[in-house]
């Protein structure tokens, strides 16, 4: 008799749990991290360690001053610190993962309610607030080190205080020369190499430049079922659909749709930022719209914006609408179908009414 | 009773006067207590000198229309009594706008359009509205001064985090001839700009309107928590009382009727 347990539902459990899905997402983000790595050297690396430090540090301190139940052990402060470390430039002053992290963990974060009721991502969040406070820092991306001479793994951590990188260290991004292409005319891919720009030798943020560490992290996910595969799918074919739609004049669609779909962050934002739980939609219908909007909107921000990255603030906004795609609600099962002439009576009827009550009601608000 | 030469009446009245112009900067601040003013607010504290010449600039035009829409309010119909109010603003807003253009005309250019648009500030609106036109002349000054007040308090506060934050600076602007401001170093480098955009003017007075809001609640459950405490000495002694006027009363009274009648107090409470 003692193993029976009195509870009310669920009664069916699974032995997952938040630490449990983070530990997923840390193993996922591992080899983004290894790439990150073997492409800049150590320096971004040091970089993560101290967005992880500061993000739980943040979380830890606000849970003691509030006197909050303690959660810090759930280790979701670290997968945020990893994923906002991994969205910076390679090479930025130490102070800014700090900054950024407590950014992300107290005020995205904890001042919300902490884990689960938090707005909006937190990391892609604070990636948005660095932008704009150090714009000139969060553009400067540095090459590729040379991996043949085993030093230059150091590489950058001299250059790594200094407000101002020297330009001789600094390249374009691909998306930098699409854009360039984009007002010009020109080919986009010119230049650019597809298999460089998959294995992540190019300049970029440090750990989305790899589009196949990230594709193995996020299929690791997958299988794990710890993400919504529909979402990245969603997001990343609408964005090829968008591309081809918005670029149909210009002649060159095949070399938009792929210099968008492995530059940027495009595969990191699907895979890793746009399906955390608290701020993607679970309905079906939600979904979809959710999907195409990130899709349609990082598309209009990299054509007819200013910037040549769209993905962070795409995420941003379909989080904030989140909440209201959740609203749409889906017909209980077993709701009788309507005919079409049944549907055009009751419009009408619906018309019909307004109107009257518009004639008749001297009054009435409209 | 000889504390004080005034007497009891005045020393009443002056607690009162005091009041109006002190709830205009605390309990009621117009920006982080009664959220008006929003639009100035937000775009004209990116400094802490442009949030300064902005409230004071407020403060005057909110003090004179205060004090002339009080003088007329028994003369404005009170069908067109809103537009009434507007032209009384915008009299003033006009003095005021001619004055700054000549004597402060950095000040003068950082307001832009923010300066006419004080004309349809809701704080002027409201005060005129709520105080002004139901209240004597003497107490709509000291509302508008109070409100003034807090409203430039503010914009300075929200001015001087957003500026140091945002620029690097501490109180940079100028009077006439007079440069004045402090510049830290090569902080203006290391600055965050996102403080002087508009994100930034949102995210600052959110926190400080968090904070101010967890520190009044603070103050406000210590003092319900004095309160209970003399609530619970004021029973005591009450029930103390009643059970000795009963036993006094008649030594065969039962004891239950007197806790009843001290629960019936408490339950009152």
């Amino acid at each position: 008799m003692k193993n029976l347990r009195v509870s009310s539902s669920p009664h069916l459990t699974a032995r997952t749990n938040t630490t449990r899905i983070m530990l997923d997402v840390l193993i996922a983000l591992s080899p983004a991290v290894i790439a990150m790595v073997l492409l800049y050297g150590f320096y971004p690396l040091f970089l993560t360690v101290l967005s992880v430090a500061s993000a739980v540090f943040c979380e830890w301190v606000f849970n003691v001053i509030t006197k909050r139940e303690q959660t810090v052990r759930d280790l979701s402060a670290v997968v945020t610190g990893v994923i906002l470390a991994l969205n910076l430039p390679p090479v930025v002053p130490f102070y800014v993962p700090i900054v950024g992290a407590a950014f992300a963990i107290i005020i995205v974060k904890m001042l919300f309610g902490g884990i689960g009721r938090n707005f909006a991502n937190p990391a892609i969040t604070a990636r948005i607030f660095l932008m704009l406070a150090w714009t000139g820092v969060m553009t400067k991306f540095v090459l590729p080190v040379d991996l043949s001479d085993g030093a230059n793994l150091f590489a950058y951590f001299k250059q790594g205080v200094e407000i101002n990188l020297p330009d001789a260290i600094t390249t374009a991004t691909p998306l930098q020369s699409v854009k360039e292409a984009l007002s010009s005319g020109g080919n986009p891919a010119e230049g650019l190499n597809a298999l460089d720009m998959f294995l992540g030798r190019i300049g970029g943020s440090a750990g989305e430049v790899s589009t196949l560490a990230v594709l193995i992290g996020g299929i690791y996910l997958a299988v794990r079922r710890v993400i919504d595969i529909k979402i990245p799918v969603l997001y990343i074919g609408s964005t090829a659909l968008f591309t081809a739609i918005f670029f149909a004049d210009t002649g060159y669609v095949g070399e938009y749709v792929w210099t968008y779909l492995l530059g940027g962050g495009l595969m990191f934002g699907a895979f890793f930022m746009a399906t955390d739980y608290a701020t993607s939609p679970k309905t079906p219908v939600a979904v979809v719209i959710y999907g195409l909007g990130l899709g349609f909107l990082t598309v209009i921000i990299r054509k007819f914006g200013t910037m040549n990255e769209g993905v962070s603030f795409a995420i941003l906004l379909m989080n904030i609408v989140t909440p209201l795609l959740e609203k749409i609600k889906r017909k209980p099962f077993g709701t009788p179908r309507k005919s079409v002439k049944e549907v055009a009576e009751s419009v009408k009827a619906k018309f019909s009414r307004k109107h009257a009550a518009a004639e008749e009601g001297g009054e009435s608000v409209g | 009773m000889k504390k004080s030469a005034m007497p009891q009446e005045l020393r009443m009245n002056m607690r009162g006067k005091s009041k109006i112009v002190g709830g205009g900067i605390l309990a009621s601040n117009p920006v982080f207590r009664l959220v008006l003013g929003m639009c100035p607010t937000l775009a004209i504290s990116t400094s802490a000198f442009n949030g300064l010449g902005m409230g004071i600039a407020a403060t005057v035009v909110l003090v004179c229309s205060n004090a002339l829409v009080s003088l007329l309010r028994k003369v404005i119909p009170d069908k067109v009594r809103i537009p009434a109010y507007v032209l009384i603003i915008a009299t003033f807003v006009t003095l005021v706008e001619m004055l700054l253009r000549k004597f402060v005309p950095a000040l003068y250019d950082a307001l832009g359009i923010y300066l006419p648009l004080i004309v349809v500030n809701c704080i002027i609106l409201a005060r005129a509205e709520a105080f002004a036109s139901t209240n004597k002349v003497g107490d709509s000054v000291l509302d508008g001064l109070g409100m003034g007040l807090g409203f430039t308090l503010a914009l300075l506060l929200l001015g001087v985090i957003r500026e140091f934050l945002g620029s690097g600076t501490f109180f940079v602007g100028s009077f006439g001839e007079a440069e004045f401001g402090v510049t830290l170093g090569n902080l203006p480098d290391y600055a965050m700009s996102v403080f002087v955009m508009p994100a930034g003017g949102f995210l600052t007075l959110g926190l400080v309107m968090a904070a101010i809001n967890a520190i009044s609640d603070k103050t406000a459950a210590k003092r319900d928590a004095k309160h209970a405490e003399e609530g619970k000495v004021i029973d005591e002694m009450v029930r103390e009382h009643v059970e000795a006027e009963l036993a006094s009363a008649g030594a065969d009274a039962p004891s239950a009727d007197a806790v009843r009648v001290g629960d019936g107090k408490e339950e009152e409470k």
